[in-house]
């Protein structure tokens, strides 16, 4: 199949420009990117092991810990099945508004969260349009867990969304009717003919919305309540740090959230090439 | 299973893809719907699918497998299989999967066991030459292995009737003719009943028991290819299975005239145009008493059992297309710029207006 000549020692290089475009690339990801992770590494060095290790065991920095990815965990579930679904409903379907609706999609990336943050504690307070209705029937939002995963589904729908719909897209319909045409109803025929295909772009896509919602602060700490132990969440640890002008600690906890999002951010990365090149004969 | 179509007609939005068609295919029968793009032959395939449904209102057309209505019965229940342009296959499953996969989802109580399924499926893939690359996923296959695993899924599951859409289109044109003449084969030994879409004439008229010819949504003739090539009933059919030479003219006194050439035909006065194949058309060094048109050799191309010559003159629109014999053509010298005669040694006549076969054919 195709080979790629790009790093064939001697070769000469038909596309031009390589030299020039990715020097200037290295050099953007060098400033925006791996400057500032520098600096934070940097904040560390004051650190010794013990007390990186104190600050990031603390009791109430672990509550946090366990706040946010519970939340997440939770929030990018519902945003795999509603994204999945959304996705779905763009691609398949034809009706009014559809352009509409596509338009909406990308809206939590245009927002400021704080202002989605705003809007949604407002909304879900007890005297809010959606609380006065929950509340009376024992189901409390604000100020909870529920309106911590709510706040981090509102944010990071989009990367379901988006990373499913061009997939799905690709997906031609033949290979549905091809399999009606051999007998299977409709849930085998998206069973085992296109939940294979939508997988990796519904894991990624869930996978990038976990790792969004972990570092996520506008818009949660307004519905969040902040209750120490119980609804603070791990950016707000950092926040609060900073408050305090403690920017080691402030570094050690964001070095932690850091690390989770890396190590995440990889492992979907190798897991997918896996299943690409399964797909393409194992020589993609 | 013979298929019989009554008044199947399709709209869609304010467009109509077919007008109320009627067609019987016998039992065994391969029948090859041909026609241009356009011309609604895949609507008309996946309307016998049901992969697309007919219009219920003025009158509900009848789609009829051997005595079973199947009008309204879901594409998975209408026991056809569908081979797909481009395959179709389960990227993700390997080639054995996708030749089983018919089987694995039937109901529990009609699901032959495991290893009948394996049994079959290979003899399958025996069948289609690809027992060897069975755990082979699509992508490793080439366009043709790929479109025999996608034959081969299809009959899977004892289809009554097979139904293929442009088949060999998406293939070069080496792997076309195997791949066609296998597809004969398989067909004479299985003697299944096949509905196959082509726009390529002589893929129509190679593989075809019989051939429907369509165009704008209507079967313009249904024949054997034989027939169809010889008395062809209108002129969209003689045009669309062959290459012709147009010859326009008026007519005064049993003479056409156009420009400087000139032919004598037996017609009344009028506006005359005139059809010949390549094959009709004769070239000498000299006029003769019944013709005078003089021609240029623009193009030769000597490759096959005849050699092809494209010829232009003043006094023609399109350029014409002739086949002459190797020896002829070493005979006359053809080369390039060369000033020749043509000399139909036939040619053929249709009446547009008239809704009844016009053919006529003048043997010169």
């Amino acid at each position: 199949m195709r080979q790629l000549a790009l790093w064939r020692p001697g070769s000469t290089r038909v596309l031009p420009g390589f030299g020039l475009s990715m020097g200037i690339s290295v050099l953007f990801i060098s400033l925006v990117l791996l400057l500032p992770i520098t600096g934070l590494f940097g904040q560390l060095a004051g650190l010794s092991l013990a007390e990186y290790w104190a600050i990031i065991t603390e009791g109430r920095v672990v509550a946090s810990y366990m706040v946010t990815i519970g939340a997440a965990a939770v929030a990018a579930l519902v945003n795999g099945v509603f994204g999945l679904l959304l996705a779905w409903v763009l691609v398949r379907y034809e009706f009014p508004g559809k352009r509409l609706l596509d338009a909406l999609m990308d809206l939590p990336f245009a927002l400021p969260t704080a202002v989605a943050g705003i809007t949604l504690a407002t909304l879900y307070a007890s005297n809010g349009w959606m609380g006065s209705i929950l509340e009376p029937l024992g189901f409390q939002v604000a100020y909870t867990w529920v309106g911590i995963a709510l706040a981090m589904a509102f944010t990071s729908i989009p990367f379901v969304v988006r990373t499913v719909q061009p997939v799905l897209e690709d997906l031609p319909a033949e290979v549905d009717e091809a399999a009606m045409s051999l007998g299977a109803t409709d849930g085998v025929a998206f069973r085992r003919v296109i939940m294979p295909h939508l997988w990796p772009a519904l894991v990624t896509g869930t996978g990038l919305a976990f790792v969004r919602s972990l570092g996520e602060f506008g818009a949660i700490i307004f519905i969040a309540g902040n209750m120490p132990y119980e609804t603070e969440i791990t950016a707000l640890m950092i926040f609060v740090k900073l408050q305090e002008y403690d920017y080691a600690a402030a570094s050690a906890i964001a070095s932690v959230v850091l690390f989770v999002s890396l190590a995440l951010l990889l492992a979907i990365n190798i897991w997918q090439g896996r299943f690409v090149r399964r797909l393409h004969g194992g020589k993609g | 299973m013979s298929i019989r179509l009554e008044r199947i007609a399709k709209h869609f939005g304010n467009t109509q893809a077919l007008e109320p068609i009627n067609l019987d295919i016998q039992e065994g029968e391969l029948v090859g719907l041909l026609g241009p793009s356009g011309s609604g032959k895949t609507t008309l395939l996946r309307i016998i699918a049901g992969l697309e449904s007919a219009d219920r209102s003025p009158t509900p057309g009848k789609i009829i497998f051997g005595d079973r209505d199947v009008t309204n019965v879901h594409v998975r229940d209408r026991r056809i299989g569908f081979v797909f342009q481009h395959y179709a296959l389960f990227r993700h499953m390997s080639v054995y999967d996708n030749v089983a996969f018919g089987l694995t989802v039937m109901a529990k109580k009609h699901r032959p066991s495991s290893g009948e399924i394996r049994a079959r499926v290979f003899r399958l893939l025996e069948m289609v030459q690809l027992q060897h690359l069975a755990n082979r996923l699509p992508a490793q296959l080439s366009g043709g292995q790929q479109q025999r695993v996608s034959l081969a899924r299809a009959l899977a599951v004892k289809p009554d009737v097979l139904l293929l859409d442009e088949p060999f289109g998406a293939l070069d044109a080496k792997v076309r003719q195997d791949l066609r003449r296998w597809l004969r084969r398989l067909h004479e030994e299985l003697n299944f009943t096949s509905v196959f879409v082509t726009h390529d004439q002589e893929e129509a008229l190679e593989l075809s028991d019989r051939v429907v010819v369509m165009s704008n949504g209507r079967i313009e003739q249904i024949d054997t290819p034989d027939k169809l090539y010889r008395s062809p009933k209108n002129r969209f059919v003689f045009e669309f299975l062959g290459d012709v030479n147009h010859l326009e003219g008026r007519v005064q006194n049993g003479v056409l005239t156009c420009g400087d050439a000139h032919l004598n035909v037996e017609l009344p006065d009028g506006d005359e145009e005139l059809l010949l194949r390549p094959h009709e058309v004769r070239l000498t060094e000299q006029p003769s008493a019944e013709s005078h048109l003089p021609v240029t050799i623009t193009a030769i191309s000597p490759v096959g059992a005849e050699v092809r010559v494209e010829l232009e003159a003043d006094w023609l629109a399109k350029p014409w297309l002739a086949t002459v014999r190797h020896a002829d053509f070493e005979r006359l010298e053809m080369r390039r710029g060369q000033r020749l005669f043509a000399h139909p040694r036939q040619w053929h006549r249709f009446k547009d207006t008239s809704p009844q076969p016009s053919e006529q054919t003048h043997v010169a």
